[in-house]
């Protein structure tokens, strides 16, 4: 069908869109490469020339580092697991004849549209405010102390938010998936005798393999850039703080333009890791 | 799915999906109900629940005190304008892609998908250091600018998987009947096309109205939009739990009432048609 005029028409109007993205991604990404390399430190005197790796060793054996990466996985890895899990639940549930099905649907999958500095402020002030939130009322009504959640908790709370944020994510994603499972293959096997769990882990769940997957990479690319909800709760104090905030303190507060910058190289590589895994699954996809 | 349960099953069923649904719809819930109470009724102990005054003094007291109806205006010309000019840009992209393929077609969507990888941190400071040269930090062309790149890439992989739902066959049949390019373009494709666009533009919306990260970097006092303006009451004196209720109210129920609408194209729009 392609002929060559129609070739060349289709490489002119992909032209903006691909000479748009190359250098959206070339021109930031040579910059940072040139100033990982040199110490600049914009409010004490600039650019103060090459210092070679310097800055990418400093990064790594400062003292905040593998405390920020430890914190990095923490998060991205809870998060992964409750929603993950919850997900795969909540669609079975989801799934299943109910009346109001719809209602319930919009219900769970509402906090998806919450914005992020919006859900992380309603839950620090209005939840987890230690003298008026909810969660101080109902503690004291059991007569316990309340919690200051954001600065004794401050890592489970912070995982709580951003899961009640992405489980409608999981959920929609799973319950898609599950909806078309072939029921008549549950229902011969259950006709055969086979008990509800050996059902779920030799039937739902290989069928659910895939859409995991997709949520699991999804999140992660998500998760590991998180920002809004570290920067309006805890500012990164109580060991809240992720390779990204501390990458954004010593380029924006601190005003370490190079260190940062060989900070950013390596959360681009780690990035970059989980993209290829990614990749490799919807690129499959696409074949077919 | 017509799956034959007993109501007995039904019934249990329907009250622990309706049981959980509220407990995950509640925080939005109790932030709109605070939202009409007086502050005093807000951190009552004791919580309130329906027993209150309805005020809409909170309302009032937000749209007058911050200039409330500029950060909507921000919020609304930022994704709206990013939307569309990502349309003009990824439309033509994705049509030429998902109708004269080439070898090299499934790469370069892969390669546009990639960038979308690249942590924004990493390359915050050379952006905002270009922004200033271009004078470009704090004001609303410079964020259209941002949002369009952003999600540009996100764009073209979902009208992408749109268009090449349009079979050619419907095509050829049209030019076998004698149908010009005009009329082709006009009553064939662009019917075929169009629900497909609608779904990227409000898919599209929403990313850019909920996107935190570039907006609380670059923007100030004079572009900065809801997320922005939401993110000032984390200050101290940001105690005003009624206050903060409204401005929140008012900063998501237009996407939460957009995202409703949409969330059969967020599936296929989020994981590219890889979950059916």
């Amino acid at each position: 069908m392609a002929t060559k005029a129609s070739r060349s028409a289709a490489r002119m109007m992909m032209a903006p869109a691909v000479v748009l993205l190359l250098g959206w991604m070339l021109v930031p990404l040579i910059m940072t490469l040139w100033f990982s390399f040199r110490t600049y430190l914009p409010l004490r005197g600039g650019d103060q020339g090459w210092t070679g790796f310097d800055n990418y060793v400093r990064f790594v054996t400062s003292s905040a580092f593998w405390p920020a990466v430890q914190t990095t996985l923490v998060i991205v890895i809870g998060v992964l697991a409750i929603t993950v899990v919850l997900g795969v639940l909540l669609a079975m549930l989801l799934d299943q004849p109910m009346w109001g099905q719809g209602v319930v649907r919009i219900l769970v999958i509402a906090p998806f549209f919450v914005m992020p500095t919006v859900s992380a402020l309603v839950w620090k002030n209005m939840f987890m405010d230690p003298v008026n939130g909810l969660f101080s009322h109902l503690w004291r009504f059991f007569g316990a102390e309340p919690v200051s959640w954001l600065s004794d908790a401050a890592m489970p709370s912070i995982i709580m938010i951003v899961s009640w944020q992405w489980l409608p994510f999981a959920t929609l994603i799973l319950l898609t998936a599950i909806q078309s499972l072939d029921s008549e293959q549950l229902e011969a096997a259950e006709m055969d005798g086979a008990p509800p769990l050996k059902r779920f882990f030799f039937i739902v769940l290989p069928h659910l393999s895939r859409a995991i997957t997709i949520v699991i990479l999804i999140q992660t690319i998500f998760l590991l850039a998180i920002f809004a909800e570290i920067f309006v709760t805890t500012g990164g104090a109580f060991g809240t703080r992720t390779l990204s905030y501390l990458i954004f303190q010593r380029v924006l507060e601190s005003q370490n333009v190079g260190l940062g910058s060989a900070g950013g190289v390596y959360a681009i590589i780690l990035a970059n890791i989980v993209a290829i895994f990614l990749m490799r699954i919807v690129g499959k996809n696409l074949d077919n | 799915m017509a799956r034959s349960v007993t109501p007995r099953r039904k019934m249990i069923n329907t009250g622990l999906a309706w049981a959980i649904g509220l407990l995950i719809f509640f925080p939005i819930l109790w932030t709109i109900l605070t939202s009409f109470k007086t502050e005093g009724q807000a951190i009552a102990s004791p919580p309130i629940f329906l027993n209150f005054d309805w005020t809409l003094e909170n309302y009032g007291i937000v749209m007058e005190r911050s200039n409330y109806m500029r950060f909507l205006m921000n919020s609304i010309i930022i994704a709206g304008g990013s939307t569309i000019l990502g349309l003009i840009v990824a439309v033509p992209a994705a049509w030429s892609m998902a109708f004269v393929p080439s070898k090299r077609t499934k790469d370069i969507l892969l390669w546009m998908l990639s960038t979308k990888m690249l942590p924004a941190v990493g390359v915050l400071y050379p952006i905002y250091l270009l922004f200033i040269q271009l004078g470009l930090l704090d004001s609303r062309a410079g964020l259209v600018i941002v949002m369009m790149l952003i999600n540009l890439p996100i764009i073209v992989w979902m009208l992408y998987t749109y268009f090449r739902e349009i079979p050619g066959e419907i095509l050829e049949a049209a030019r076998m009947d004698g149908a010009t390019l005009k009329e082709e373009v006009l009553y064939i494709l662009t019917p075929m096309a169009i629900p497909g666009i609608a779904s990227t533009m409000l898919l599209n919306f929403i990313l850019a109205w909920n996107e935190a990260f570039w907006t609380l970097n670059l923007t100030a006092v004079n572009a900065a939009p809801l997320t922005a303006f939401i993110a000032s009451y984390s200050s101290p004196e940001g105690l005003f739990f009624a206050k903060l209720s409204a401005a929140s109210t008012m900063a998501i129920a237009p996407i939460l009432i957009l995202g409703w609408f949409s969330q059969k194209q967020l599936v296929r729009g989020l994981t590219f048609g890889a979950v059916k």
